[in-house]
């Protein structure tokens, strides 16, 4: 069944870029190019492409702030999220696939934050696609070393007795941030606690808003 | 458990970053048996080796330039990269 | 006077050791993680670098296929995640200066694919040429391929 691009929305909520009218790239050639052969050749077809792609579209923080928000009212699900975040994720309806998640706790004293300096492993099953500023040189290359300076130019000022505790994500682990629940929430539904986890806060360049 | 990580530094793909060769930290979990990437990378027949999480406190790692002693980084290291007694 | 001129001979000869990368990195003169040639330039962290752009862009549609292309010929066992990573650190810095992340991506997928032997680089050649006739822009030429 024909899938409509044009119409469709990416997971920012935000139209396709009208991509479409400005010259073929190299790249961009190589890319139908390749798709062309491999369902020529019978190696992917091309619902599995479109499938892939709305997999993909389907994946966004509100898949984290599902996880967050359930761990922040349930304390059983809390306990089960940080001994097996692979397992807990996958109660919520998120597979992680062959790799193994790890849920990091913030506390009051403690603030985690993630980044792959090698390369750019996300945990994109919970969060969807990682930011350009995650992939680039400015973000690898010093939050590992200056991660309070960095923090502060995402608006993040954390004091001196918060420590932090930064997590190189070198292998086969994908980790997600458990930000501390805002004070005042107590009330709140999970629909609206979900509300106020951020993506930021999730990779741990951020907080969760506050009520 | 205190471990060293070994200072070697060969070419190709390495998933051991070399801000940690040769330094000391603590062995934070155990993770299980993954696959060499090592030999994933080239399609070679891929052992699986044991991997930990080890953590480094920031002044081990960049000595007094550090903005905070009590940071931390964590990373996954694979055994082979660990220094035996 | 010898004395002088020794010590002058040797201000010269340490300048221009510890201005000579090799040399000063085989002589452990160098722990600059920029410059260490013991460092390859992906493995970033701990080096110098601009502050942070926090500007994000809307994934294209071709960025989008190229990033399904990856899993699915992952997940079908043409190569793995690390083959994918491995061609693209040995791409070198320049290819991560001057190309966006994607364009990186499909040129190594391509690399991973031919090395793999799913189809070779006659095929692909080919195949870029007929896919450069059908229009001037990335609409023009990307067509659905209607399966038998």
């Amino acid at each position: 069944m024909p899938h409509d691009h044009e119409s469709h929305l990416s997971s920012s909520g935000h139209p396709y870029r009208k991509d479409q009218d400005k010259p073929l790239t190299y790249w961009q050639n190589m890319e139908i190019s390749v798709r062309e052969i491999l369902i020529q050749k019978g190696i992917v077809s091309n619902l599995e492409i479109h499938q892939t792609i709305d997999d993909m579209d389907n994946r966004s923080p509100a898949n984290g702030a599902k996880v967050v928000a359930r761990a922040w009212t349930d304390q059983n699900y809390k306990k089960r999220l940080l001994e097996n975040a692979s397992d807990a994720s996958k109660e919520l309806g998120f597979d992680i696939g062959a790799l193994k998640l790890i849920a990091l706790e913030n506390t009051e004293t403690i603030h985690n934050v993630i980044v792959c300096t090698l390369c750019s492993c996300y945990p994109r099953n919970l969060l969807g696609l990682p930011p350009d500023w995650y992939k680039q040189r400015s973000y690898r290359s010093r939050i590992v070393k200056f991660p309070r300076k960095v923090l502060k130019e995402f608006g993040l000022h954390l004091s001196d007795d918060i420590s932090i505790r930064v997590h190189d994500s070198t292998a086969d682990m994908r980790y997600i941030v458990l930000p501390l629940r805002p004070k005042g929430t107590e009330k709140l539904s999970v629909e609206k606690l979900e509300a106020l986890v951020t993506r930021d806060s999730m990779i741990g360049v951020g907080l969760p808003k506050s009520i | 458990m205190t471990v060293k990580i070994k200072s070697l530094f060969p070419p190709g793909h390495v998933r051991t970053p070399s801000y940690l060769r040769g330094k000391v930290g603590e062995i934070e979990r155990e993770l299980g048996y993954f696959h060499n990437p090592e030999q994933l990378a080239y399609d070679l027949p891929a052992q699986k080796i044991k991997l930990y999480r080890v953590r480094f406190t920031m002044s081990e790692i960049w000595g007094e330039e550090v903005e905070c002693a009590s940071d931390t980084i964590d990373a996954e290291i694979y055994e082979h990269w660990i220094e035996k007694d | 006077m010898v004395y002088f001129v020794f010590r002058y001979f040797e201000i010269i000869l340490k300048s221009f050791i510890a201005n000579w990368p090799i040399t000063s990195y085989q002589l452990g003169m160098t722990s600059d993680r920029n410059k260490d040639l013991k460092v390859r330039w992906h493995d970033m962290g701990g080096k110098t670098a601009d502050p942070i752009q926090l500007t994000e862009h809307d994934f294209e549609l071709w960025e989008k296929r190229v990033d399904a292309l990856m899993v699915l010929s992952s997940s079908k066992g043409y190569f793995t995640v690390d083959g994918l990573r491995r061609v693209l650190e040995d791409m070198g810095e320049e290819a991560y200066k001057e190309m966006a992340y994607y364009e990186r991506w499909i040129a190594s997928i391509n690399q991973n694919l031919i090395e793999s032997g799913a189809y070779n680089i006659q095929e692909l050649g080919e195949k870029m040429a007929e896919v450069a006739k059908r229009g001037e822009t990335y609409g023009d030429c990307s067509i659905e391929i209607v399966e038998q």
